[in-house]
């Protein structure tokens, strides 16, 4: 093993960390966001069949078809070329954190939705009995409870989406994943710079694991014996 | 026929005596059979017909070269980031995707004599107004003095704007020594195509490639893109494209180039070049 050049790949690839740091933070934030509105709509019948249409078609297909749909596809289109939304979609790294958004939102709408089911129907009862109002019960009581049913599931998503940043290099970003690649046909030292790359992804996602772990103590202290 | 475990193991044994034959009767046959890997999606040198058959000047020129040197071949599409460390893994014999002869890939790997002169420039959409000085003249980069003229001509409609390029290529490096600290944003794809794709589609300001492929490119979109600035040569972009072959290995280099070489005495080259080309690319060896 040459170490010397370990070493120099390693801070090489580290200078991608603040873009795979980014857009896997914002997809997780959109995606949250966008997958509350998707489980207020399943609250209706139109909006429940919407939702699940939504779910269905970008849980159905793979990510990097979608990145390529977002990238390659729409800018075939005169109108998108022409209309006011060009200067965002014009940018490789605003059409990659669209797909990401878009793409966690229907797999983290679907843990939410988990989440919603398991509320006991009488905690939701006791908190409109005390005279809570319906969105005082959903921030109260609902969501936290909710939240912390999905928990588990969702840092799964959490570590999904970082690791599906790398797919964002297909679309010329250079994130760790697309300075790797482009290090590897330059020095076509394949092994070594794949290697280094994927200890910053297990390092990425331990730190997840530790903090979700540490979020499920918080937030369940009666099943771990300490006192709230 | 009833499927036991007696015949199902008669059957597998007699699969393998068959491809421990197999091997046996291509040498009987005392010809040499090489591998050969390409793109097949650089046009016109080498791409790929929708029924996966690959076809194009090399493929054409290849065909020839087995003729005349008496070998068996095979041709297999590869990405051509990892195709260089294939070769040297041993996947395959030797490389036919317009790969240009330079002092770094000297260093792993061996050339057979070069098939095209080379050369590179830029492409632009005509509707962007980006119009580069010294179209249609050639620019050594071994000459110091005309390459900074050139350069910074170049570097001064460029600045600000962003410019594709193939990863990895002599046109990568290129951008990388010359213009990447004057301003311009470089964007690299992992395929030729994209670059184009991406010019198309308004995302870049120009790409740079060589004037083979450019002009390939050109034919389909007379009406929308252009070749601006001037073609530039030796230095980073090399001495031409030739077969690349493992790092040793000379027979099969020395069987390329005869052939080759004997391809551009009858004339042949020149004629597979205008019928693939327009024009002539091809040195004379």
């Amino acid at each position: 093993m040459d170490f010397a050049f370990l070493s120099s790949i390693f801070t090489q690839l580290l200078k991608g960390l603040p873009l795979t740091l980014n857009l896997g933070v914002l997809a997780l934030v959109g995606g949250f966001c966008l997958s509350l509105i998707l489980n207020l709509m399943r609250t209706t019948r139109v909006g429940n069949a919407l939702a699940s249409a939504y779910v269905f078609v970008f849980r159905g297909t793979p990510l990097l078809i979608q990145i390529f749909m977002i990238y390659y596809g729409l800018a075939g289109f005169g109108f998108i070329r022409h209309g006011f939304l060009w200067p965002f979609l014009r940018e490789p790294y605003w059409c990659g954190l669209l797909a990401l958004i878009l793409n966690d939102a229907a797999y983290t709408s679907e843990i939410l939705r988990g989440g919603l089911r398991a509320v006991p129907r009488g905690a939701v009862e006791a908190g409109r009995v005390s005279g809570m109002t319906r969105l005082t019960v959903m921030r109260r009581i609902t969501l936290p409870i909710a939240v912390r049913q999905a928990l588990p599931a969702y840092s799964n998503e959490v570590i999904s989406i970082l690791k599906s940043t790398a797919l964002v290099s297909t679309i010329t970003l250079m994130e760790v994943t697309g300075i790797a690649r482009a290090a590897a046909s330059e020095t076509w030292r394949a092994v070594e710079i794949f290697l280094c790359a994927a200890a910053i992804y297990l390092a990425l996602s331990l730190v997840v694991t530790r903090l979700s772990a540490w979020a499920e103590r918080r937030l369940s202290p009666w099943q771990f014996g300490e006192t709230p | 026929m009833k499927i036991t475990r007696s015949t199902f193991l008669r059957m597998g044994l007699a699969a393998i005596a068959g491809l421990a034959v197999a091997p046996a009767t291509a040498l009987a046959q005392g010809r040499k059979k090489y591998v050969f890997a390409t793109e097949g999606a650089f046009p016109p040198f080498n791409m790929t017909r929708p029924n996966g058959e690959l076809y194009g000047f090399e493929l054409d020129m290849l065909a020839e070269i087995a003729k005349r040197a008496d070998f068996d071949y095979e041709v297999i599409s590869q990405a051509w980031d990892g195709m260089i460390q294939g070769l040297i893994d041993g996947k395959y014999n030797a490389v036919v995707d317009s790969v240009s002869v330079t002092e770094k890939r000297l260093e792993v790997v061996d050339f057979s004599l070069p098939y095209t002169t080379g050369g590179s420039t830029f492409v632009v959409l005509k509707e962007s107004g980006v119009e580069l000085s010294g179209t249609g003249a050639f620019v050594d980069l071994d000459d110091t003095k005309a390459t900074d003229a050139a350069i910074t001509a170049i570097a001064g409609v460029l600045d600000g704007k962003t410019v594709g390029v193939h990863v990895s290529t002599i046109q990568a490096d290129f951008l990388n020594k010359y213009l990447a600290d004057k301003g311009v944003t470089i964007r690299t794809y992992q395929t030729g195509p994209e670059v184009y794709q991406d010019l198309l589609n308004g995302r870049l300001d120009a790409g740079i490639a060589s004037v083979t492929n450019i002009s390939a490119f050109l034919e389909k979109n007379t009406e929308t893109a252009k070749a601006t600035g001037p073609s530039f040569t030796g230095g980073v972009m090399g001495r031409g494209s030739a077969f690349v072959v493992q790092k040793g290995d000379a027979e099969l280099a020395g069987l390329l180039s005869k052939a080759l070489k004997s391809m551009s005495d009858d004339g042949t080259l020149v004629e597979l070049s205008k019928k693939w080309f327009g024009m002539v690319v091809t040195p004379a060896l």
